[in-house]
This record gives structure tokens, C-alpha cells and sequence, in this order.
């Protein structure tokens, strides 16, 4: 006999799938037997059709198809034999999804079998009812099971309620026809009814306000007794649960009484006595007794305050977290989240066993802990919570020191009493866990220290002692080495010393040990390239160990990572050659603002003005390489060029874009403004020129003393070994240089002609090929109004045609372009093309003019775009 | 609300799946993947309890606890006690253990359809139905002998004669 023919019973089929060794083999019966059920299907085969679906539900299991089997399930239901409707129901439940039609078929049969003499038949319709009914057979059948909540047999009534709880929730307008009949089954006898009773009068509550309002005021009382009489009933062995009775019940009255004490004074005054009877009398050396007490709590949490109740709450919370269930421990965790913001105070109280959870096997309930401990830390118990915690960061798996540094290190910043004491916990983390610190931490601990001036020499000495034992750290390892560069001499002689800190002895020599091995142990670029500068700043303080330095930064000239390279070159240059102002280049760094780090940090946008001088972590030491200090670079010139009277993140991005509503492009001729997304990139890579307070500020940072003339002389010779490639390179590329590179950007500022007449002439744009000249002038009776003639010269060996010239102006401006005067440009700057512009400013005196501009031409048939902003407009425009 | 109840064995077979919120077929298995991924992942001393919000949606967890060879896993969401959850498939278990007498594997594998029936009785749309391990085994008996008397009186042609067509 073949096993797999038609005729093969279930356990036959379940045989053969289970004696498949591969899936392909399980794919090749399972074919075989949906091929032979689908023939019995269109045979109208009726009497293995009950065996067919008993398959098809467990071929439905294992994941195949079965839709095919759906109108099956409606036949099994319509015929009048008790196993095939049992089996019919059992697959509309599982087979059938919630598509309406197939379900509208069906709905009669329920009605009948609803109202069948054979209770357990009406028991399958209910129990098929309360899975998948929609909301037309809610309708449809709402009064057949709202009569059955009356019937003799209590399996029907409290399958009746549960099946309401369906009805109300597909349906709420139906609710009010249940809130009666619903309120009849608390008064049940029967457990199962009860409880079913109970939850349908919880489901009403949450539809319905009317339904809520009835049951708080005509079932809180008896709720409350029903709720006393389970507590202090004698032993029913029937629906114990090892050892306590009927917790179910307990739990599902509890929340009820939950629902109903919720904002409701009176209510909640009603059932404080129970609460606090089952809180106190319920054992809790069984699960079953720890889950009412569990609810327990969560009512007496959830209804209006009874100080007394909270703190008896919060107690039993406290005994669930010395519990040795996990379980347990984890739903105790859970809850006192939810209890800290009621009642802090009296979670407080448990902190010690809550360290003791953060120390827990089980990672789930350890991260719990973690959360709440970090709820839990203020002024006065920071100290000695920290203590415990980096304790515990020292000996726990590396897999949990992640979330544990992310928890310990806002502490420590927000709960900090004094620097001294923020520092030395940082540097414990850092030595511990360097590796998992995230860079804004160690970013915020420099800005620290620069800002403490007393405590340099202790900080730097700190760090060296810390960075022997913890070399393996990076953060660490790169503050150490930043701070070394900085305050390297007081490394050395031992300057601003604390009261009991111990000395210490460090030759010149030593402290450079430090870098070098830093620089060549740790493989990231923002670590070496910090360990280069350190380097180039302790090359003019240790004057025993300048040659030392020279050699370690000409090892990296030849280094393969081209910022490393570059640095090497310059840092190289400024050693050999430059004496006379390397002391004055490698000043030490000024302290840098708090205020605006943090608010940085915090994701609000300073004002244009406080950001380039605020930007700490991208000039501290001229590595410009942070991922973000690019973008933030580019936030800092949209927000110049935009009057910013908005600055939410959003317009911030559009600004970035190059598509803020209140930048109107215009343009002579016709006004096309498309923009393809390639411009938008365009755009964005275009405002590359840094304005002029962010370049202005670095001859600042670099030589305070100094005249401005020569430190731009100074940046000059700085750049020059990277400005032919600069310039070599297309425009786009080179402002993306600009952007990256903080040194090489003044080469391509165009240098503003300070001594001129009053409205002085201007470059406006240069690019390898093509030179843009402002000349302004000015109408004596309209101030506000600027006129410009702007010049295009072309100094490449061919041709532009097709030339065209566009410029946006922020929403303060007012911009008007006359045509050009032609659109052909000769080569070799033989000619140019000459076009005025009025640009009309609304905030004259206020605000300076800034300009985006974009030229298009075709050379050599080749179309080319060229982007740019102006931002050396003089100032009185 | 109680979302389903899986019970799987220890290589991830499905041995028993309900859900009381309708999902696909696909959806279904690639649930079932999903839970048992974090349940073989999980180790022996933790909690029975896991999160399951990107499965399920928000505030959802589970709750699973191994028997033999095979894990029972009931998925449900805030409006459930986590602790009577255990509570519920203890009793859950102990009654298939009484209708089987010393349930197995092999039981449930056989007998699904059965197993379907006993789960009835003890949840109905997600909503807990009964929680009496006696008074269920009473019903399912009796559902049983209505089985057995249908099919008894029903003459069910020999499956030779059925192979011949």
C-alpha cells in the first residue's frame, strides 16, 4: 500500500512528514498530500473531509499554503455531525483569515449552532466566535451571545463573556447593551464565570465611559467584598495553584478594582482596606502568591494616592528584588520604573539591593537595574553611587561595560559637586573602560579640563600615571596625549601641585615615550593624528628632546594615510624652518566654552556669532577630523548666510540643501529653478568658502599677539605644500578640501582690499579658470540699496559660451539682475562680460550682504557649473 | 490580551501554534523563527521573561519555559500579569500531562488537534477562560466521548474500497 495516497490517515501523513530528512523531502509529501486533498475537495468527497482539514492544519503549521482548504471548513460547519463541526471550527480558526466574505458566509451556521441543543456545540460557535469575529458578525450576533451570558450551563456563560469582550471591542457601540448582564455575573458563584465576569466588566470600562462611570458607582462595593471573600475563603483545592487559591481570580478582581480606582477619590478610599489586606496577609514564597501580590502593587500604584499604601507597595517591591527568582526580580524592576516617578523617596530606600540587581546574572535584569539606579542618583548620593558602580565596571563582563560607561558618564557630568572630583572619576572610567567610551564623553572631559586651570598639572600628571598601567584604552590614551601636549611641562616639573598629590618625577624624554607609544600602538587616525600635534606643541616646549620629535614626525611623511602625511610635511616645515614664531603657533590651547559645547551637545543650534569661536573639538589641535566637525563646519556657514530667525533642525537641513523657501533664486531671462538632485549636491558642496568669522578666528587661535597681516602670512606658507593640488583639482573638490581642512581654507579666501576707498572692490569668485569682480557703488539718498557690476573674466585658452550667472540672496536681501551684456566669453582674459545687480538690504547697518552664486557655461561643448558664495562683501553694504 | 501560544521543540519545529490576532501564514513562521532565535539564544540562570516590542509591537513580552524537549512560549501583551502568565502555563502543562498521562513530545505532535481542543477550554480570543486544571480535563472528556460515540455510530468505508477509485 502506497502511505502517501489519499487515503492515508493523519497520523499516517504526520509519520511520513516526520521521516523526512531533508525539507526538500518534507516539500515532496506534503505536494503529494495537498494534491490528493484537493482532489478530494473537487470530488465532493464528504466522508474523509474531516480528516483532509485535520492535514491541512498541520501541513498549515508547518507553513505551507492552505487556502485552499478554507471552503472546506465552512461545509464541516454546516453539517450536523458533532466531530466535523469541531473540526470545522478548529480550522476557520486557523485557516481562514479575517477576509469578509468568506467569514459572511459563515455567519448563519454560528447563529444556529448558538442556539443548539447540544451546549457543547454552541460551546465551539462561541468559542470560533470569540477568535475571529468581525465586526458585521458582531452585529449580526451580539443578541444570541448576549442571551447565552443567562444560560443554566456556566461553561456557556463564561464562554459567553469572553466572546463578548470580542462583540465590545469590534464593536463599542454594542457596549451598552452588556454593561447589565456584564454587572449580573460578579454576583456568580462559579469561579470560571467570575473570573470571565470580571474581565468583561474590565474590557467595558476601557471602551466605554459610560460603562466605567456605572461600574465604579453601583460595583465597587461589591467588587471590594467579592475580592474579601476569595482572600479569606477556606482552601478550594480545585483552583489552587500550588498552595494559593484561585490567584487568577485575585489578579483579575485586582486589576478591575484598578481600572475603577484610577482617578477616582471615592473609589479608591473604598478598597484601600482590601489592598492593604492582601498586601500584607498574601504569602510570598510561591509564585502564584507573588503574582497577587504583584497586581497588588500595581493597583495600589495606579489608584489615587494613600501615601501609607505606596510605601507598603514599593516595600514588597523592595523584598521581590532580594528574591532569588529571577523572574521575580525582573517584574520588580519593571514596576518600581513605573513607582520612582510616583514616590522617588520611597524607592530610594531601596538602592542598595538595587546596586546589588546591577551586579545580576541575567542581563535583562541587569540593564533594568542600571536604568533605575540612573533615575535614582542626585546630589547627595552621587558619590558614593559612582563608587559602586565603577567598582562593578572594573570586574564585570566586557559585554555589559558599553551600556554601564553610557550610564556612569552623564552622572558623573550632571550630578558632579566640584571638577576635581569629575575628573578623577572620568579618568578611573577612561582607565577601565576606555574602549567603550563614546567620543562626546572624552570631548566634553577635554573642555573640562581646559576650563579648570588649577587643576592642569594634577589632571596631566593623573593621566600619565594612569595611561602606563591603561595604554590599551584610546580615549584615554588620547586625552593623556592631548593634555600632555598641552600641559606637558607641568608633567615635568611637577607646577601647580595639590595638597597630597603625591610628586612625581618625569624627565622631558618620558613624557614623549608616552606619545610615541601611543602613536605607534593605536591604529586610528584621530589618535595618531592628536599624538602629531602633541607632538609639534612639545617640540618648542622640550627643547631637550626637539631633534627626538623631528625624526618621529618625518617617520610620517611617508605615512599612507594622507592627513597623517599632510601634518607630517607641515608640522615638519614648521620645526626646520620656522623658529622664530613656532613658540607662538603652539601656544597653548584657550579654555574652551562650556556653555556652547553643551548646548551643542544638547542638539540646540547656537547663534552664528558664538559658533566659530565655540567649535572646541575641531580646532583643538587643528584636527579637523572628527565626522561630525565637517557637518559642523557646514551648519556654521548656512547659519551665516540665513538670518536664522528660525533655527530648528529641519531648516538647518533644508539651509544644507541648498533649499530654504527663503533664499529666491533669481535670474535674468528666464526664471527656470530647476534643481536636479546632482545640484542640490552641488549646493552642498559648494559653500565650502568658511565665512568670515571662522577665518577670521584662526589667526586669532594661532597668534593672539601677533598683526593680522603676518599670521596670514604665516597660514600662507603653512598651506603651500598642499595649495597646487588645491588648485589643480576641480572647483568642487578643492571647496571640499576647504571644508575638511582647516589650514588649507585660507588659501582660497579671497583677501579683502582693506585699503581701499570706501566701497572698495572685491574678487567675489576665483576658480582656476574664471574670476568674478565686484564693483559697488552706491545712490547717497538710498543707503540700503547696493549697486554691483559684476565682471567675468576668463583666463582659460578657450572659449565660454552659453554663459550665464545666478545668484540667491538670503530673505533680508532683495536681489535684481539686469542681463548680462553678453554670453560669450573670449579665452586668455582677452574681454569679459559685464552685469549689474541691485541687491536692496532690509537690515542695512545690521547685516552684512552675502551672496550664492552659480555660473554655467559651455566649454569645448562640454557643459560646466560652478558654484560659490560671497561673504567678503564690505561691511557698510 | 493574550497575542498566542507556540509550542515548538528544541530544533524549532512548531509543534503547536495559535495566535488570536490574525497573521499570514508567512508572517507566522517567520515569527516563530524569530522567537526561537531569542529563546535558543538565551541563557540558562535569566528571567522566563523576554521583550518582544519588535516582533509584536509595543509592551508585548513573552513569557517561555521549557518541558522536555519541548518550549511552551505564551505571547502577551501589558493588560497580562507576567507572573500568573507562568502560572497559567503551569497549569496548561499539568493538564496535558493528565489528558496524555505523562505527556511527550510525540503526544502533541499526534495529537494537535486535541491539544487545540484542551487550549480552548483555557483561553478564548486571548482572554483567559479557565483556570481550574480539573474542571478543563471534565470538558475535554466529555468532548472526547461525543467523538468517539459520533464516530462509532458513523460506518466509515473501509480504505481499501477508497484506494480503488
Amino acid at each position: 500500500m502506497n502511505p502517501f495516497s489519499s487515503g492515508t490517515r493523519l497520523r499516517d501523513m504526520i509519520r511520513a512528514i516526520r521521516s523526512c530528512k531533508t525539507a526538500a523531502e518534507e516539500r515532496a509529501v506534503v505536494r503529494k498530500e495537498c494534491a490528493a486533498i484537493r482532489a478530494a475537495i473537487s470530488e465532493n468527497d464528504q466522508d474523509y473531509s474531516h480528516r483532509n482539514l485535520a492535514k491541512l492544519m498541520f501541513i498549515h503549521m508547518l507553513g505551507y499554503p492552505t487556502h485552499f482548504g478554507q471552503m472546506e471548513c465552512l461545509k464541516l460547519i454546516a453539517s450536523p455531525g458533532f466531530p466535523e463541526k469541531r473540526i470545522g471550527y478548529l480550522g476557520l480558526m486557523l485557516l481562514l483569515d479575517e477576509r469578509q466574505e468568506v467569514l459572511m458566509l459563515v455567519t448563519n451556521s454560528i447563529k444556529q449552532d448558538l442556539n443548539h441543543t447540544n451546549q457543547y456545540i454552541a460551546g465551539l460557535a462561541l468559542c470560533a466566535l470569540g477568535n475571529i469575529c468581525s465586526a458585521e458578525m458582531a452585529r449580526d450576533l451580539a443578541p444570541e451571545v448576549e442571551r447565552l451570558l443567562q444560560f443554566r450551563d456556566p461553561n456557556i456563560r463564561k464562554k459567553a463573556a469572553l466572546c463578548s469582550i470580542r462583540i465590545i471591542k469590534k464593536v463599542p457601540d454594542l457596549a451598552e447593551n452588556f454593561v447589565n448582564p456584564a454587572a449580573a455575573l460578579l454576583k456568580e458563584k462559579h469561579h470560571g464565570v467570575l473570573l470571565t465576569g470580571v474581565q468583561l466588566c474590565t474590557d467595558l470600562c476601557k471602551v466605554s465611559k459610560e460603562a466605567l462611570e456605572y461600574f465604579r458607582k453601583k460595583c465597587t462595593d461589591g467588587l471590594v467584598k467579592v475580592l474579601k471573600d476569595v482572600v479569606n475563603s477556606p482552601y478550594a483545592p480545585e483552583y489552587d495553584v500550588s498552595g494559593i487559591a484561585d490567584p487568577f481570580l485575585h489578579i483579575r478582581l485586582l486589576r478591575l478594582l484598578c481600572v475603577l480606582g484610577q482617578g477616582a477619590a471615592d473609589a479608591s478610599d473604598t478598597m484601600n482596606d482590601i489592598l492593604a489586606q492582601v498586601a500584607t496577609k498574601t504569602e510570598s514564597n510561591k509564585n502564584a502568591g507573588n503574582a497577587i501580590l504583584y497586581e497588588c502593587v500595581a493597583t495600589i500604584m495606579s489608584i489615587e494616592d494613600n501615601g501609607g499604601l505606596r510605601v507598603l507597595a514599593v516595600n514588597i517591591l523592595g523584598k521581590f528584588l532580594s528574591s532569588r527568582d529571577n523572574n521575580i526580580r525582573y517584574v520588580a524592576l519593571n514596576m518600581l520604573m513605573k513607582a520612582i516617578a510616583l514616590d522617588s523617596q520611597a524607592v530610594q530606600r531601596h538602592r542598595t539591593t538595587l546596586l546589588e540587581c546591577v551586579k545580576d546574572s541575567d542581563a535583562s535584569i541587569r540593564k533594568r537595574a542600571l536604568d533605575l539606579v540612573y533615575l535614582l542618583v542626585n546630589e547627595s548620593n552621587v558619590k558614593s553611587l559612582t563608587k559602586e558602580l565603577i567598582d562593578y565596571l572594573e570586574v564585570c563582563e566586557s559585554e555589559f561595560k558599553g551600556d554601564l560607561t553610557a550610564k556612569i558618564c552623564p552622572i558623573v557630568e550632571k550630578f558632579s559637586p566640584e571638577k576635581i572630583w569629575y575628573i578623577d572619576q572620568m579618568l578611573k572610567v577612561l582607565s577601565v573602560a576606555g574602549n567603550y567610551v563614546k567620543d562626546e564623553v572624552w570631548h566634553a572631559l577635554i573642555v573640562v579640563i581646559t576650563n579648570a586651570s588649577n587643576l592642569h598639572g594634577y589632571t596631566v600628571r593623573s593621566l600619565y600615571r594612569a595611561v602606563q598601567t591603561a595604554g590599551e584604552q584610546e580615549t584615554l590614551v588620547r586625552v593623556a596625549v592631548w593634555c600632555i601636549g598641552e600641559y606637558g611641562e607641568m608633567l615635568v616639573n611637577n607646577a601647580g601641585m595639590l595638597d597630597g598629590e603625591d610628586p612625581i618625577t618625569v624627565t622631558e624624554s618620558e613624557a614623549v615615550d608616552v606619545v610615541e607609544i601611543a602613536i605607534s600602538r593605536h591604529l586610528d587616525l584621530p589618535t595618531r593624528a592628536m599624538c602629531l600635534i602633541a607632538l609639534l606643541k612639545l617640540s618648542s616646549r622640550f627643547s631637550s628632546c626637539s631633534q627626538r620629535i623631528s625624526n618621529i614626525v618625518l617617520h610620517y611623511k611617508g605615512s599612507l594615510v594622507l592627513e597623517l602625511q599632510q601634518r607630517a610635511i607641515e608640522f615638519n616645515s614648521i620645526i626646520e624652518k620656522h623658529h622664530n614664531i613656532r613658540s607662538v603657533l603652539v601656544e597653548r590651547m584657550p579654555a574652551l566654552d562650556e556653555a556652547t559645547y553643551s548646548s551643542r551637545r544638547a542638539g540646540s543650534v547656537p547663534a552664528a556669532v558664538s559658533t566659530s569661536q565655540g567649535a572646541p573639538l575641531n580646532l583643538p589641535n587643528g584636527v579637523a577630523k572628527h565626522t561630525s566637525s565637517p557637518l559642523v563646519d557646514l551648519l556654521d556657514l548656512t547659519s551665516d548666510d540665513v538670518t536664522a530667525p528660525s533655527s530648528s533642525g529641519g531648516d538647518f537641513l533644508q539651509d544644507l540643501l541648498g533649499v530654504d523657501p527663503s533664499l529666491d533664486l533669481s535670474q535674468p531671462g528666464t526664471n527656470q529653478t530647476q534643481k536636479s538632485s546632482n545640484d542640490v549636491l552641488l549646493d552642498l558642496l559648494s559653500i565650502g568658502t568658511p565665512p568670515a568669522q571662522s577665518s577670521s578666528s584662526m589667526p586669532d587661535l594661532l597668534s593672539p599677539s601677533q598683526d593680522n597681516k603676518n599670521s596670514l602670512d604665516v597660514l600662507d606658507t603653512l598651506t603651500s605644500p598642499s595649495a597646487p593640488s588645491a588648485q589643480a583639482s576641480s572647483p568642487v573638490g578643492s571647496s571640499m578640501m576647504d571644508l575638511l581642512d582647516g589650514f588649507g581654507a585660507s588659501s582660497s579666501v579671497p583677501v579683502v582690499e582693506n585699503n581701499g576707498p570706501t566701497l572698495p572692490s572685491i574678487v567675489a569668485f576665483e576658480s582656476s579658470s574664471l574670476r568674478v569682480t565686484f564693483n559697488f557703488s552706491k545712490q547717497p539718498e538710498n543707503p540700503q540699496t547696493a549697486l554691483i557690476e559684476a565682471q567675468f573674466i576668463n583666463r582659460s585658452p578657450d572659449i565660454y559660451s552659453n554663459f550665464t550667472f545666478q545668484a540667491a540672496v538670503p530673505k533680508f536681501l532683495q536681489l535684481h539682475l539686469d542681463p548680462a551684456s553678453s554670453d560669450t566669453l573670449s579665452a586668455s582674459g582677452n574681454g569679459s562680460i559685464t552685469q549689474k545687480l541691485r541687491v536692496t538690504n532690509s537690515l542695512h547697518g545690521k547685516k552684512s550682504l552675502v551672496m550664492r552664486i552659480r555660473i554655467s557655461y559651455k566649454m569645448n561643448d562640454k557643459d560646466i557649473l560652478e558654484e560659490g558664495q560671497i561673504n567678503n562683501f564690505p561691511r557698510d553694504l | 490580551m493574550i497575542r498566542g501560544v507556540i509550542v515548538m521543540n528544541d530544533r524549532g519545529k512548531p509543534r503547536l501554534v495559535k495566535f488570536y490576532e490574525f497573521q499570514p501564514a508567512e508572517k507566522q513562521q517567520e515569527l516563530i523563527r524569530s522567537i526561537y532565535r531569542v529563546l535558543c539564544s538565551r541563557a540558562e540562570n535569566v528571567s522566563n521573561f523576554v521583550k518582544v516590542d519588535s516582533l509584536f509591537g509595543q509592551d508585548v513580552r513573552l513569557v517561555y519555559k521549557t518541558f522536555a524537549t519541548l518550549y511552551f512560549v505564551f505571547i502577551f501583551d501589558s493588560s497580562e500579569n507576567e507572573l500568573a502568565m507562568l502560572d497559567l502555563m503551569q497549569v496548561f502543562v499539568e493538564t496535558l500531562d493528565k489528558v496524555f498521562s505523562n505527556v511527550c513530545e510525540l503526544d502533541v505532535v499526534f495529537n494537535f488537534n486535541k491539544v487545540h481542543t484542551i487550549l480552548e477550554e483555557f483561553i478564548l480570543g486571548g482572554q483567559v477562560l479557565e483556570t481550574n486544571s480539573s474542571e478543563v480535563v471534565k470538558t475535554v472528556e466529555e468532548i472526547l466521548k461525543m467523538e468517539r460515540a459520533a464516530n462509532s455510530i458513523k460506518v466509515v468505508p473501509s480504505i481499501p474500497g477508497w484506494q480503488g477509485r
